[in-house]
């Protein structure tokens, strides 16, 4: 089959490789109909993030139809039926899962040991996310195994298209939780830094959730349009001054509610403490730049919450958590608990509430695939969200 | 918004500056000088380190701080500011020739500097030239912003994912309700 495949940095190429087999009774394997680069695979392509190894295949939102069941999953899933499939697996089984917290499933990472040295305590196993989450391959390829599938799998109802579907595998459940765990109220200034595919859901699922003011921070010119479609206020932080701005939107008070749609690899130029992160980073001082994270803290009002979807990898440097301590600052982060939300969100998709396929700006062949992930990485031809098809 | 790719015919230009800014500016620091003496500038070692500093912070932001459009520029100016020394410490020097030497190899980097600062401006105005997709409808709603605003204010959302009551932020009216 053929798949998109990890060589290094800046090296993704669509190779031909064995097809997948079914490992484990609980496995099934799915015929990707469709699939997208998420934003977070920038960060392998980029090669920030480590425990990728030659060979990998890469891709964590997807979906299609089940091919073949493994005899334990037999229960839950047949052959033909279409699913999303969720790029958290988890069991169902252990304490963490029967709480919910589907994204630190104790058992669905087969690299538990290595996971357990890094993290204190492993996380649970992804799609084509490095070898600390289990090196499973990713869902960017014609075939793909499930593990776990009898719970790792999302339903799809006949009537709705792929594209209004796709995203509940990762990107329109994280900006929901990204949002829900801010626990929003109607005077809420909800503030989200970042207008790529995650921070678009955000906005979006803030306004639904009741937001009386949303702000979106972002430079790239057609992001922040769409920010502004979905009822964001924005701010270019190319052209004026995020914290003066902040202020004035909220009578110098500052947001209740900030979010870090951005991740680790916040925009190189802008200011100060971004070159030197960059420049920590290129010289292997630190891993991830943190300058949304350090606005955040600063901007925030006292009380407030800061809440982190935006991928973190490992060490951060001149974080000011003095302010954060004596600013009595709620934090809420994590990967998302897909499965926790799809149920809602899919009615939610079903009843017209909100059609996700919004936010897709390229539809591409899979062997587009490495040409795309330049295209989204420099953000070139206004692209904001990549699908692929098989 | 400042436009560059990554990926350009500029972009690699600008990180070949920057590897060999990084290398010269090793050269500069580590044999100061060596290079001082064969250039018949002993007087100057210290400020050829300098300026070993200076290529080494140019090739880091050509190599990883993004936009290189700026540390080229820094380059050139850098390049100036060589010539002008190397020129001021041809005078009464017994080793001129060498310092010619090292003028002309300034000159053709500074030729490569000019070339790649173009490369990439043309880049930059191709990309400023293109048209910008209109996402201005694209909301995801069926109805206008302000209709959907709370309609899902009744989502299940669990209780460990909401702010513990005595962490939660008051507004003004039920501070005021309770005193």
């Amino acid at each position: 089959m053929r798949a998109l495949v990890w060589h290094g940095a800046n090296d993704i190429r669509c190779d031909t490789v064995p097809d997948p087999e079914i490992e484990h009774p609980r496995d099934a394997i799915v015929k990707v109909t469709t699939c997208a680069i998420c934003g977070s695979d920038l960060h392998l392509h980029d090669n920030v993030m480590p425990g990728m190894e030659k060979g990998d295949i890469v891709g964590h939102e997807f979906m299609g139809e089940v091919m073949e069941v493994g005899s334990e999953a037999k229960s839950a899933l047949k052959v033909g039926e279409r699913v999303v499939v969720p790029f958290t697996i988890w069991c169902g089984e252990c304490d963490q899962c029967k709480r919910g917290n589907y994204s630190v499933c104790e058992r669905s990472n087969r690299n538990k040991a290595m996971a357990d040295k890094l993290f204190g305590h492993t996380t649970a196993g992804l799609f084509g996310y490095t070898h600390l989450t289990g090196g499973y391959a990713g869902g960017q390829a014609e075939y793909v195994r499930v593990p776990m599938a009898d719970r790792t799998h999302i339903k799809i109802p006949g009537g709705l298209t792929d594209e209004q579907v796709l995203f509940l595998g990762d990107i329109f459940p994280t900006g929901w939780q990204a949002a829900a765990q801010c626990d929003i109220q109607p005077t809420d200034t909800v503030a989200i830094w970042g207008c790529g595919p995650v921070g678009q859901m955000t906005i979006r699922s803030a306004i639904l959730l009741g937001a009386r003011q949303v702000i979106a921070i972002d430079r790239v010119p057609e992001r922040l349009a769409m920010a502004k479609a979905g009822g964001a206020i924005t701010i270019d932080f190319e052209e004026e001054s995020v914290v003066e701005r902040l202020n004035e939107l909220t009578g110098g008070k500052g947001p209740e509610k900030c979010i870090d749609a951005v991740g680790m690899e916040a925009h190189a130029t802008a200011t100060l403490d971004s070159m030197y992160d960059r420049a920590k980073q290129a010289l292997m001082l630190e891993s991830d730049r943190a300058h949304v994270l350090r606005e955040m803290i600063y901007v925030c009002r006292p009380a407030g919450t800061l809440s982190i979807p935006g991928v973190y990898g490992g060490l951060v440097d001149k974080m000011p958590f003095g302010m954060a301590m004596n600013k009595g600052l709620t934090w809420r982060m994590g990967q998302t608990h897909v499965n926790r939300w799809t149920d809602d969100l899919l009615n939610r998709i079903q009843e017209g509430q909100i059609d996700p396929s919004f936010v897709i700006t390229h539809t591409v062949p899979l062997d587009q695939g490495p040409e795309m992930y330049k295209t989204f990485r420099d953000k070139r031809d206004g692209c904001i969200k990549v699908v692929l098809k098989p | 918004m400042a436009y560059y790719d990554r990926s350009s015919a500029g972009d690699n230009l600008a990180r070949g500056l920057g590897w060999f800014s990084i290398g010269l500016g090793v050269a500069e620091l580590m044999a100061g000088r060596s290079i001082a003496r064969w250039m018949g500038m002993e007087d100057k070692t210290n400020l050829i380190r300098a300026y070993g500093v200076r290529e080494i912070t140019a090739g880091v932001g050509l190599l990883a701080l993004g936009d290189p459009k700026p540390w080229i520029w820094s380059r050139i100016a850098g390049d100036a500011v060589d010539m002008a020394t190397l020129a001021a410490g041809m005078k009464d020097n017994p080793r001129a020739g060498n310092a010619r030497i090292a003028f002309g190899a300034v000159m053709a980097a500074t030729a490569l500097d000019v070339v790649c600062a173009q490369k990439l401006h043309q880049e930059e105005a191709y990309y400023r030239s293109l048209p910008v997709p209109d996402y201005s409808d694209r909301s995801g709603f069926p109805r206008p912003v302000s209709a959907m605003r709370g309609a899902a204010s009744d989502a299940p959302v669990g209780e460990d994912m909401r702010t513990p009551k005595i962490l939660r932020f008051q507004p003004a009216q039920s501070q005021s309700a309770n005193s």
